[in-house]
């Protein structure tokens, strides 16, 4: 099969994920139906199902996923950012990756925040796994998980200056590095 | 008779009754049950070899009591995840082989099929058989690895060369396939780098012949060893709600009797048609992990069995010419087949925008790509799950309250790569 020719400027998503074809998966209607507050957008594509949740309610968007049964998203596979580029807003993209150790079925969370204000609550509470993911997505993206209990870099220097996988931060460059 | 040396101090006390002698000897050599009331700050590691690397533990000690264990990485950081959003897609394949490098192949499979997933592609049956086969033995060979470093830690040498001496045999397979030994890069967007040589069926049938033999020297060697499991049985313990809270995966999961597989709650490359069972032990300590790596090795044997049977004459690569590099006649002789040849080369090809996360059960666990893409020949995210990363962030909870001996074992139970922590 030959590859679809790809989009330009386009950042959202793929453009035929909201049309009538693809059916909603059971995930994301049953919290519609429960609790609407917590999805701004339901995206599905590549049989994978992306839930857009506001900021605020991501925590406990997180806890109810994780102990409604039938659901019982109990296992954070994955937590990482994204960064749009500087010109872009909202710039940075929080994804989580949600799996169930008894239903095997797994949802991307999605959060969008601006760069001026690139706070997010902690989901540490509801998964204890989610410490390290959110530490390093805070050193690679300066996000900030409000409420962690540990925020440092992890795999960078503490003094390192900027966030390496930022659009702007440099491939290469050199500057001396003291250890001091 | 009492040594001479307590008879000549009893002598020259002895006008002061027998309870009193204790008066003049000096408090620093009393003789305490108690350990020590201080605590002290150490650093296990980075330049410790059972830390498998470059790993840092600052280790809170109470006596010889692990009070606080803090792990310490990035000394292997080499910001491969932003390498990827600057090369195009074939080209992230060889660095996936620099991550985990016990298991580059795994890695592999992840990337290469997380990019078919946004291309759409259908892979030939031949290619997948052949990855399986891959897989499973590089899950061997990463295992092997973990179980001489693993005993090496503990003290039991000997098996530590069993290990390694089965491991060269698969290095030699996977050379002989790919032409590299730890960095293979062996499978392509869209197939395999090249069909399996000739008469390699046969060089597998003869490990695989010889496999079960060396399974029961380990067992030999080291299961029934009083030492080791006096090391190993109740160390390290977590539960599995524990266990699932911290987000461990693959063998470290099953250690606490956790069913939980990819390839079989998620299959991938038709996993759902092979034989096979998953290990799962319910002690949950430092033994349970050691036994379900022991019996996933079989499981492998098993599964590489199968794969080699179901081998049939097809192609390995998919038809998607302007994806997949023509091979080497054709590019001779077709003009459009070097001017696609040359187009993936120079420029690459456009993958359509969109996401996907990919989670395939590596030797160490599940080991998922999150790609993201905005259109172009290069990636606008590539991020890994990486499996050690995750198990490690758990050692704290495991290691509280053990001996400064128990952490070496408890590291050596997790199997983790400090490449693929540190990426």
């Amino acid at each position: 099969m030959e590859p679809q020719k790809a989009q330009p400027n386009v950042t959202e998503n793929q453009p035929d994920l909201n049309s009538a074809g693809s059916t909603p998966s059971p995930v994301a209607t049953a919290l519609q139906r429960q609790h609407p507050e917590y999805i701004t957008q339901v995206v599905e594509s590549l049989n994978e199902t992306t839930l857009i949740v506001p900021r605020e309610q991501i925590v406990s968007a997180c806890q109810y996923l994780k102990s409604t049964p039938g659901l019982e998203f109990n296992f954070l596979s994955d937590l990482c950012g994204f960064d749009r580029g500087p010109e872009e807003e909202p710039r940075f993209e929080v994804n989580y990756h949600l799996f169930s150790t008894t239903k095997h079925h797994r949802v991307r969370l999605k959060v969008l925040l601006n760069e001026d204000d690139p706070h997010v609550p902690s989901v540490t509470g509801v998964w204890r796994t989610a410490n390290w993911h959110e530490r390093e997505t805070y050193d690679l993206f300066g996000i900030i998980f409000d409420e962690h209990p540990d925020l440092r870099r992890i795999l960078l220097p503490d003094d390192w200056q900027g966030h390496a996988l930022r659009k702007d931060f440099p491939l290469r460059g050199y500057e001396p590095y003291s250890l001091k | 008779m009492c040594p001479i040396g307590l008879m000549g101090r009893m002598g020259h006390m002895g006008h002061m009754g027998p309870m009193s002698t204790a008066v003049n000897i000096p408090s620093q050599f009393e003789i305490v049950d108690q350990p020590l009331d201080t605590q002290m700050t150490i650093s296990m590691g980075p330049q410790h070899p059972s830390t498998h690397g470059v790993l840092r533990l600052e280790l809170v000690l109470d006596g010889e009591m692990v009070v606080k264990s803090t792990p310490d990485i990035g000394y292997l950081h080499t910001g491969m995840e932003k390498l990827f959003e600057y090369r195009k897609y074939q080209q992230g394949i060889v660095i996936t082989d620099r991550m985990d490098y016990l298991n580059p192949l795994g890695n592999n499979l992840a990337y290469v099929m997380a990019v078919e997933k946004l291309l759409q592609l259908e892979i030939p049956e031949r290619a997948q058989t052949i990855r399986v086969l891959f897989c499973e033995l590089q899950r061997i060979a990463s295992h092997l690895v973990w179980l001489g470093t693993h005993a090496l830690d503990i003290g039991a040498m000997t098996v530590f060369f069993y290990a390694f001496r089965e491991r060269e045999k698969i290095l030699n397979l996977i050379e002989a396939a790919s032409g590299g030994r730890l960095t293979p890069s062996y499978f392509r967007i869209g197939g395999l780098m090249m069909d399996i040589p000739a008469g390699f069926e046969r060089r597998v049938q003869q490990f695989l012949n010889d496999f079960p033999q060396a399974v029961k020297e380990f067992h030999q060697l080291i299961t029934g060893n009083r030492i080791f499991q006096k090391r190993t049985q109740g160390i390290g313990y977590i539960s599995a709600e524990d266990a699932i809270d911290w987000g461990l995966a693959g063998p470290s999961l099953r250690g606490s009797g956790v069913n939980v597989d990819v390839r079989r709650t998620n299959p991938y490359s038709s996993y759902e048609t092979y034989d096979f069972e998953v290990p799962t032990e319910a002690d949950g300590d430092v033994w349970a992990r050691y036994m379900v790596r022991m019996r996933e090795m079989t499981e492998s044997h098993k599964i590489v069995t199968q794969a080699l049977a179901r081998l049939r004459p097809g192609p390995v690569k998919a038809d998607a010419p302007k994806v997949v590099l023509p091979d080497r006649e054709a590019m001779k002789t077709h003009m459009d087949a070097l001017i696609h040849h040359f187009l993936i080369v120079a420029e690459g090809f456009d993958v359509p925008a969109g996401e996907v996360y990919h989670p395939i059960e590596a030797s160490k666990g599940e080991l998922g790509v999150y790609i993201k893409s905005i259109g172009g020949p290069k990636p606008a995210r590539v991020h890994f799950r990486g499996p050690s990363f995750i198990n490690l962030s758990a050692l704290p909870h495991m290691a509280r309250g053990c001996m400064v001996a128990d952490m070496v074992a408890i590291i050596g139970s997790l199997d983790i790569v400090l490449g693929e922590i540190d990426r």
